[in-house]
């Protein structure tokens, strides 16, 4: 059409280049990989292996395609879409194809595991329900990662909230789930129109809504703060930041395991992706903008943990912790845009390179992670912390992969999470120690932050796999646990060991880490080689540590067998003197985390219900806790009622009859008429 | 082919006048039949030569059936095979809501001439008409008590929201098409239950009667 052109103005290839053909050709794969399902549904096994066979291939020529755009060969493509000010506008840079790794990898992987886990043999129109959405979130998300124009990113955008929305509702008969489900809807409409706003706003600064129109707006005009303000409030909403992440540990907790880590691991980064991209558009940018994203990233990384150590549902916990990561994500964000404001390469490269590695970190250990407590839930029937129990014995290898995951969320070497945690910090003392006139030394304080959330991740996850997994069952639940089928081992074995080679070699990310970065911030490369020394750096020291504490425990490990011989001994754990000691007198969850918790006193409303044992001969005695979401269930939702409450009242006045209602309308349209006339 | 656009954008607007106007139910079916047969020929007389024929054509024809056939005979045998009281029984009298309209025309006209178009070059009338119609469908809706005098009411709003439709079609054809009858067939649809709902309830077509269903 003749139309199209004269706007665009742009030649059209007729072929998109390779790499992005591939990411094409996967998201269209993906979105439509449940369609087999329902499609050879008269053959239920045959068909979820046919549907997660093409969403696996879509993914992997999708990794593939972003493997060749880190190497280098970024590339973009226009077509024609029909629509006014649209157009089909793809562009994969290293950005894009850092985020598409984890959005293709990771639910394939899951898909795998829902082979087990989620079998459409038993669970039916359930189990293709929820297939048809995987795939068409995957596919989404993909399109999200690579869309070059503002609508077609909207449009993307939508896709993905509303399959998100039906996959969080698969089992929609439970009244948990339909709350948490309907939460998750208004949070994600309400972040959806504050992304329209956003972009109606950058197509009036660019005059266009292609992306490519939009890059070098100036970072100090006035619109450009109402930007940033509105992607920090629909991104931060979708990622999940503090006060915005109160839809997550319930649409998390009700979603199935392996819908929960494709929503935790990659669901939540595409918040983190737009805020990436939408900074990346503007040049010159004020230092506050980095400064409130430091501070909304330390304050989510230390009460989301904070938080996580109060739970005692399982998924709620992991829920909370990417609450953590998506902080701590946010932190190396906050500091590259501080880089970015104060002219210094050397934090730029650091705080992004950090930011985006820790995106690819959480995907791979969190998946592994919720696959691992989906594992515990199928073969017990319970997420109760306090009912599970001695595990280890039950489920080996599904505790071992489970441990690797705990070691690596909290940032304990020879894994993947100490590598970008390690270049957050490294961000953060070039924070302090930078350029004279360029330096933010209050940004240094998200050190000592970081370093807080660590320790409390790790005593939470000692808490987590000592109270699953150690000791003995504390309920009837846990002592019929058995092993997870090996559809479901293998992709957390997979994920176990990506976590252990980004761990051991991080370095091999450096460059294209770098080159990310420049094409993210402007700045020439040049300028940023001496940083991308450091940071390399930085990884091969990580990688030395890592082998020579592995060397150490093989050593130690040796040593001890040789000691030992074949003399294993074997007794119960000393009792404390108890004459019938029970299952009952371990320590619990809660108990092991309540001297921590009650750090947090200040952030913490906790709801308890206690019946003392009263007289001489009690009888009976109770003691139950329930930690509610500060946002959500004491700020949020009593706000709301109040507002239902006057909107009942309204209605009562005014809604009787059917030209009323009109009337209303009428009289809306003609102010709002009136309102743009008068401007 | 200007005057002949001109000459049409003026009948709907009178259309309007007259609808606003008519105290008997059947002349107001009538006059919206008249305006929806007006409107299927506005699509022929805008055509330009970059337009396709093929969609001039299907646009026209579907909104003759829908608008100036279809509809309106159903509505008529609604009000024949109803028992209901011929008369219209406005909330606001004729004469009122007839000069509301008549305001609402002249403000949508001086409206009209500074809006952006995304369209250059389009008929000087076309938003006036459509602003001005849609005023008047929804003026029905608000004044009128009976239920059919409501669905005239959103018939009208519908021809209105066709005529800015029409500022699309040459973009966007099929789109146009589907939305514009399918929106008129839903609303249509909507009314049809509403008028069998009150009248089985109420034994009338009265909606001032459903206000007794209030909590």
């Amino acid at each position: 059409m003749a139309w199209n052109q004269t706007i665009l103005g742009t030649g059209k290839d007729p072929i998109p280049t390779l790499s992005l053909l591939l990411i094409i050709a996967a998201s269209c794969l993906a979105a439509t990989s449940g369609g087999w399902a329902l499609a050879l549904r008269r053959r239920p096994a045959l068909a979820q292996r046919v549907a997660t066979a093409v969403l696996v291939l879509g993914a992997v020529l999708g990794m593939a395609g972003a493997v060749l755009a880190l190497a280098g060969q970024g590339a973009a493509w226009t077509s024609d879409w029909p629509t006014p000010r649209a157009s089909l506008s793809m562009k994969v840079d290293g950005l894009s194809a850092f985020f598409l790794l984890p959005v293709l990898g990771l639910p394939a992987l899951a898909s795998v595991y829902g082979l087990g886990y989620w079998p459409q043999v038993e669970r039916g129109a359930q189990s293709i329900r929820l297939q048809l959405y995987f795939g068409l979130v995957t596919g989404a998300m993909a399109m999200v990662c690579v869309a070059a124009n503002g609508i077609l990113f909207l449009a993307a955008w939508e896709v993905m909230a509303l399959a998100g929305f039906f996959l969080v509702f698969t089992e929609h008969e439970k009244p948990e789930v339909q709350r948490a489900a309907f939460v998750y809807l208004a949070a994600a409409h309400a972040g959806n129109l504050a992304l329209f706003a956003l972009f109606a706003l950058l197509g009036r600064m660019a005059g266009s809504f292609e992306f490519a129109a939009m890059s070098g707006l100036d970072g100090g005009a006035p619109l450009a703060g109402w930007v940033f303000g509105l992607a920090l409030f629909g991104f931060g909403l979708k990622a999940g930041l503090v006060p915005l992440h109160f839809w997550l540990p319930g649409a998390h907790a009700a979603a199935p395991s392996h819908v929960s880590a494709l929503m935790s691991g990659v669901l939540l980064k595409t918040g983190i992706y737009g805020i990436l991209r939408v900074t990346g558009f503007f040049e010159a940018v004020p230092p506050a903008w980095g400064g409130t994203l430091l501070l909304m990233g330390t304050a989510s990384a230390v009460l989301g943990v904070a938080f996580a150590l109060a739970q005692h549902d399982v998924k709620r916990l992991l829920a909370y912790h990417s609450v953590e990561n998506i902080g701590i994500i946010a932190m190396g964000a906050g500091l590259a845009l501080l880089g970015r404001a104060s002219g210094n390469p050397a934090l730029v490269v650091l705080g992004f390179s950090g930011a985006v590695l820790h995106v690819v970190n959480h995907a791979t250990f969190k998946g592994l992670l919720f696959l691992g407590a989906g594992a515990v839930h199928h073969a017990t029937g319970t997420r109760e912390l306090d009912h599970l129990g001695g595990l280890g014995r039950t489920m080996p290898v599904t505790a071992a992969l489970f441990l690797v995951g705990a070691a690596a969320i909290s940032g304990l070497p020879p894994l993947n999470g100490f590598a970008s945690e390690w270049l957050v910090f490294l961000a953060s003392f070039q924070a302090v120690v930078g350029h004279g006139a360029g330096s933010t030394p209050l940004a240094g304080l998200a050190a000592p932050a970081l370093a807080l959330v660590g320790g409390l991740a790790a005593a939470c996850f000692a808490k987590v796999f000592g109270t699953v997994f150690l000791g003995h069952a504390r309920s009837s639940h846990a002592e019929h646990g058995h092993e997870a089928a090996r559809t479901m081992l293998v992709p957390m074995a997979a994920l176990a060991l990506v976590c252990a080679a980004i761990g051991l070699f991080p370095v091999a990310w450096v460059p294209s880490l770098t080159r990310a970065a420049g094409e993210w911030s402007g700045l020439p490369a040049a300028s940023l080689a001496g940083a991308a020394g450091e940071a390399a750096h930085g990884a091969w020291r990580v990688s030395l540590v890592a082998l020579a504490l592995l060397a150490g425990v093989g050593l130690l490990a040796g040593w001890r067998r040789r000691r030992l011989g074949s003399v294993q001994p074997a007794a119960p754990t000393w009792g404390c003197g108890f004459a019938r000691p029970s299952p009952r007198m371990q320590y619990t969850g809660s108990s092991f985390a309540d001297q921590l918790v009650l750090r947090f006193g200040w952030v913490f409303f906790p709801r308890t219900r206690v019946e003392p044992p009263t007289g001489l001969f009690p009888r009976r005695a109770a003691f139950g806790s329930h930690m509610p979401d500060t946002v959500l269930d004491l700020a949020i939702l009593p706000a709301l009622g109040s507002g239902v409450r006057v909107a009942d009242r309204l209605r009562a006045q005014f809604g009787g009859r059917v030209q009323s209602k009109v009337l209303l309308v009428l009289l809306g349209v003609l102010g709002l008429l009136a309102w743009l006339g008068l401007r | 082919m200007t005057t002949w656009a001109d000459l049409l954008f003026l009948l709907v607007l009178v259309l309007d006048l007259f609808v606003l106007a008519s105290s008997r139910l059947r002349a107001g079916i009538r006059a919206v039949a008249a305006q929806g047969g007006l409107l299927a020929l506005l699509p022929v007389v805008l055509a330009g030569p970059a337009t396709e024929t093929r969609h001039v054509v299907a646009l026209a024809l579907g909104a003759l059936a829908v608008k100036g056939v279809g509809i309106p005979w159903l509505l008529a045998r609604a009000t024949r095979e109803s028992t209901v009281n011929r008369e219209v029984a406005p909330l606001v009298g004729f004469a009122p809501s007839m000069v509301l309209g008549a305001l609402g025309i002249v403000v949508a006209v001086w409206y009209a001439g500074p809006i952006p178009l995304p369209v250059p070059g389009k008929h000087p009338l076309l938003v006036p008409t459509a602003i001005g119609t849609a005023w008047t469908g929804l003026l029905l809706i608000v004044t009128r008590r009976k239920a059919v005098g409501q669905v005239l009411g959103f018939l009208v709003l519908e021809n209105g929201v066709f005529v800015l439709g029409l500022l699309l079609s040459d973009f966007m054809p099929a789109m146009v098409e589907v939305g514009v009858l399918l929106d008129l067939f839903a609303a249509v649809f909507v009314m049809g239950l509403v008028m069998f709902d009150i009248q089985r309830a109420f034994s009338s077509l009265d909606t001032e009667k459903l206000a007794s269903l209030k909590d």
